[in-house]
């Protein structure tokens, strides 16, 4: 390895090579003790997240779960936390970006003198490169690895990625798709002529607006992410909130998957706490759909889908949440509960088919009617 | 009894019945019935019902007889069982292996030739006759001493049983001492009277110092398993280790069991009747024999712990002077003073007067019939008391290795070190077995029934006088005191064995994670190895070096301690391990393990992972 030409690296590129190196290094020294070496592992579990008031955002507590490779229950894991760290290792020292399903093939290989693999199936590694991101306090893409990209933007926006300089307002009906790594060193807005931002849950109501052109009426910008959002998206909003000081918007269906949806975005994730304060957005406004719609728009039954048992107690745990306890969430939920159905974004279309276009977004928007 | 079956049935009639005999003429048939004729009638009370059972029962009687008489001669047994089939022809005995010539008799029985040879004693040539030919003739009848033999009928009923169905006599060879002459003497028995008649007597030449040869032959049938001559040979074997054994089978094979204990066991003192135990008439006995005695003297005298005031008290309780002569003690008297002897507090029999196998040497027995089990253990009870009667009982396990594993646990039973082969559904052993509750001890239990598990479990209880249910001696009766001893002893050794197979699966999953952690191993060398750019043997060394102290592995693992006074079972534990642990393995230093664990070592209690 030393022989090979070792591509540029940057200072965020060296300073996680040392914290995987010392990593490595704490361990070679506690088992030279005759210690039992171990790595310290902050716990991703509801337990030991907390939400921060001041910042309104999800943080990851100290908790921390003692990782020994000398237990008969965690050897494997260590193992494998080693592979993924010398994995990351090589990846940066060859100035390269895989994603994380390769990070499974990569690190995999079998045993020596039995059947068993060092990784079984990309659940098993998913989580341990989590498990190293909080480890050594790296970022996904500090370790050079990203997720399936899965999302797209188009908008009244110009930027520039890796060099090239892409105008979202000039992609056709299929959209820009959006990185799963969108930091600053990689992804600059050069030029933006945009309002705001709207996010909407469902790649369908992304077209029904994208054919619509309502991005080009309205001076914004339109993002999907296909439901969850993906890190990349997450932290393209918040860069957007944040550098270009315009509000964003989220168009989700009326129900408690949607009301979910909304929540990660703006406090973040109880798997993802640690990442928090690069992703969330605690200004981000919840535009709709709203439960109290079905009136304010004449809908009729036709749109209505009925709770399941499931939905009721997914309600209910949300009004627990610290962030939902505004008067206006409580009402907003308890009017999602006393309605006993769910809606669907593209029950517009009982209306008209650009009903949402024409009248739904923009009304909203009139009307300052959202949540935040 | 009487002997009115002649007389033939008349019908109903309205006449008073005519007088079909008179008193005089009754008694011209009554006359006495001899032991011999009315065990002729009753065989099947003595263990003779059917062919299979006869063989069994004679082989056994001679044998109880020879281990008997050694011992109390002081002898280490050597015995010789051999079984031949015997052709039909009169007189003639068939060779090894030469099949009979005519068909099988009665319930597939043919003929057999019993022949039982030891080393003893001798018997006195003017005794050979009664004891080999008369019922109801021994030495051990008439006194409270723990023995095989209880009764004095076995050898000479077998010798019967041989002569019905064969015309056979019994032949017998005794040699008192070297020097001596031996004696060959062909007996028959005189159902009528009673009495042996000696058929032919000679002189012949034995290269034996001394001992007695008892040869039988009978009309029997010859079987394996449990109820077989060879499962009690087997048995037989491991509750006297002190015996040399060859058994010659009817094909002709060759057993021998060497000795395995050069330790004859303590002579069983004899003891007299303790006053909890005594029947009434046996009391009645006691007073009538007395010549001349005060009730008191004989209540001192006689009794097995009775001091001069305990005798005071017994005569007080029961309303009877203590000077009265004891011959004149009858009727009520006797009943009150039976009753007060029950009544009153006095010591426990001496337990001298029981002499059990011992821990050590029980272990030494199961492993001579069980070479390849994974472990052995025991429990000797201390001496306990039922009805007056000082008992032992003894348990002894061995586990595991070639004993077949999914089945359920054998159980061998045994009193005064006599197999007892049959009827184990009605047997107070078996009962004590099936009551522990093994799940305690770590192994699945089916409810109500015997632990499934590759064990065999041999019961013995040691005592002057074991209630049998039958004079077959087959079984042993339910008395509470019995059966809670023989749970309490179960138990000890259940505890013993649990520690045992605790500390298996401890080492087994010790083993597991060893190779665990030596798998993974490597892969975290090669990443340290990897990232801290150092050669791999460098990053892997500290791990393997490491690896002792937190594997803590078979060979100094104490199986010991939590296990109290285990000692019957501690030589073989370790010799356990070293089954268990075949491979050679370097010591490791247990010091840092026990730090990490957690405190102090329990044995077979030590369950913790890291």
């Amino acid at each position: 390895m030393a022989t090979q030409s070792k591509p540029k690296k940057s200072d965020r590129d060296a300073v996680t090579l040392s914290k995987i190196e010392k990593l490595a290094r704490g361990i070679f020294g506690e088992v030279s003790k005759g210690k039992n070496p171990a790595v310290d592992i902050r716990t991703r579990t509801l337990s030991n997240v907390s939400f921060n008031e001041k910042r309104k955002i999800i943080e990851l507590g100290d908790r921390a779960q003692s990782r020994e490779f000398f237990n008969a229950s965690m050897a494997r894991k260590f193992m494998q936390t080693l592979l993924v760290a010398t994995g990351c290792k090589t990846l940066i020292d060859e100035g390269k970006t895989i994603s994380i399903r390769q990070m499974y093939y990569m690190s995999k290989h079998t045993l020596k003198g039995s059947t068993e693999n060092t990784f079984e199936d990309q659940d098993e590694s998913d989580p341990i490169i989590e498990d190293l991101e909080v480890g050594i306090d790296a970022l996904r893409e500090e370790l050079h690895l990203f997720a399936n990209r899965r999302g797209s933007a188009v908008g009244r926006l110009v930027i520039e990625d890796s060099g090239d300089r892409i105008d979202l307002s000039r992609m056709g009906r299929g959209g820009w798709s959006i990185p799963s790594i969108c930091e600053p060193e990689v992804l600059k807005f050069a030029e933006c002529r945009a309002e705001f931002v709207l996010f909407v849950e469902k790649d369908a109501i992304f077209s029904r607006l994208n054919e619509d052109a309502f991005w080009k009426k309205h001076n914004c910008i339109l993002m999907t992410s296909l439901g969850q959002a993906t890190r990349g998206a997450r932290r393209l909003l918040q860069r957007m909130s944040n550098e270009l000081k315009i509000p964003v918007y989220v168009l989700v269906d009326n129900d408690p998957w949607g009301l979910y949806i909304y929540s990660v975005l703006k406090q973040g994730s109880i798997n993802l706490a640690y990442e928090s304060m690069r992703m969330a957005l605690p200004s981000v406004r919840f535009l709709g759909m709203s439960a109290l719609d079905y009136n304010k728009f004449a809908l009729t039954p036709a749109v209505k889908i009925n709770l399941m048992k499931e939905d009721i107690a997914r309600a209910e745990q949300m009004k627990a949440y610290p962030w939902f306890k505004d008067k206006k969430w409580q009402a907003e939920i308890d009017a999602l509960l006393e309605n006993g159905f769910k809606m669907e974004v593209d029950g517009f279309l009982t209306k008209s088919i650009s009903f949402i276009t024409e009248e739904y977004i923009p009304k909203k928007l009139r009307d300052r009617d959202y949540l935040q | 009894m009487s002997k009115k079956a002649e007389t033939e049935s008349t019908p109903l009639a309205l006449d008073p019945p005519k007088r079909r005999a008179t008193a005089e003429s009754m008694a011209a048939r009554q006359r006495e019935i001899s032991v011999s004729e009315f065990f002729t009638k009753n065989r099947h009370l003595l263990g003779f019902d059917n062919p299979a059972k006869a063989l069994l029962t004679t082989v056994k009687e001679a044998v109880d007889n020879s281990l008997d008489a050694c011992e109390e001669a002081g002898i280490l047994p050597d015995l010789l069982v051999e079984i031949r089939e015997v052709a039909p022809a009169p007189g003639k005995p068939s060779n090894e292996g030469e099949k009979p010539d005519r068909a099988p008799g009665p319930g597939g029985a043919s003929r057999f030739r019993v022949i039982v040879e030891d080393n003893g004693p001798g018997v006195v040539k003017p005794q050979i006759p009664k004891i080999f030919a008369k019922l109801l003739y021994g030495s051990k009848f008439h006194r409270l001493k723990q023995s095989r033999g209880q009764q004095g009928i076995g050898i000479s009923a077998a010798g019967l049983y041989g002569q019905l169905t064969t015309g056979k006599p019994v032949v017998i060879t005794s040699k008192t001492g070297k020097g001596r002459p031996a004696f060959q003497i062909h007996l028959r028995i005189d159902t009528k009277r009673n009495q042996p008649d000696v058929v032919q007597d000679e002189t012949v030449d034995w290269d034996k110092d001394h001992g007695t040869r008892v040869e039988i032959e009978l009309l029997a049938a010859y079987r394996g398993g449990r109820t077989g001559v060879q499962e009690y040979l087997e048995q037989t074997v491991v509750a006297n280790p002190h015996l040399a054994l060859t058994y010659v089978s009817p094909k002709g094979e060759r057993l021998e069991f060497p000795r395995v204990s050069g330790e004859l066991p303590r002579e069983a003192h004899e003891i007299k009747p303790h006053p909890h135990g005594v029947e009434l008439g046996m009391l009645h006995m006691m007073l009538q024999d007395s010549e001349g005695k005060t009730v008191k003297q004989v209540l001192v005298d006689d009794f097995s712990r009775v001091s001069p005031a305990v005798a005071t008290q017994v005569c007080e309780l029961a309303k009877v002077n203590p000077r009265t002569p004891a011959e004149r003690v009858h009727g009520e008297e006797l009943e009150r003073l039976h009753k007060a002897l029950g009544e009153v507090k006095v010591m426990a029999p001496p337990a001298t007067a029981v002499v059990p196998i011992g821990e050590e040497l029980l272990i030494e027995g199961l492993k001579r019939r069980f070479s390849r089990a994974d472990f052995y253990m025991s429990t000797t009870r201390p001496p306990a008391v039922y009805r007056g009667n000082p008992f032992v009982v003894e348990v002894g396990l061995a586990y595991g290795g070639e004993l077949p594993p999914e089945e359920p646990a054998e159980i061998m039973r045994f009193a005064n070190r006599v197999p007892l082969q049959y009827q184990p559904k009605s047997c107070a052993i078996s009962e004590s077995v099936y009551q522990t509750n093994w799940r305690g001890y770590e192994l699945q239990q089916p409810k109500g029934g015997l632990p499934i598990a590759p064990m065999v479990i041999v019961v013995h209880l040691a005592s002057v006088w074991v209630p049998f249910t039958s004079e077959a001696k087959e079984a042993v009766a339910h008395y509470d005191e019995l059966l809670r001893e023989m749970k309490l002893a179960i138990q000890e050794c259940g505890r013993k064995l649990a520690a045992h197979l605790r500390a298996r699966a401890h080492a087994q999953r010790e083993q597991m994670r060893r190779s665990l952690f030596e798998k993974y191993i490597p892969e975290v060398a090669r990443s340290l190895s990897e990232i801290l750019r150092i050669p791999k043997e460098t990053t892997e060394k500290p791990f393997y070096k490491a690896l002792p102290t937190f594997v803590r592995v078979a060979d100094d693992e104490p199986v010991k301690e939590g296990n109290g006074k285990a000692d019957g079972a501690a030589a073989p534990a370790q010799e356990t391990k070293a089954r268990l642990e075949p491979k050679t393995r370097k010591k490791k230093p247990v010091k840092a393990a026990k730090g990490r664990s957690g405190g102090g070592k329990k044995g077979g209690e030590q369950l913790t992972l890291l």
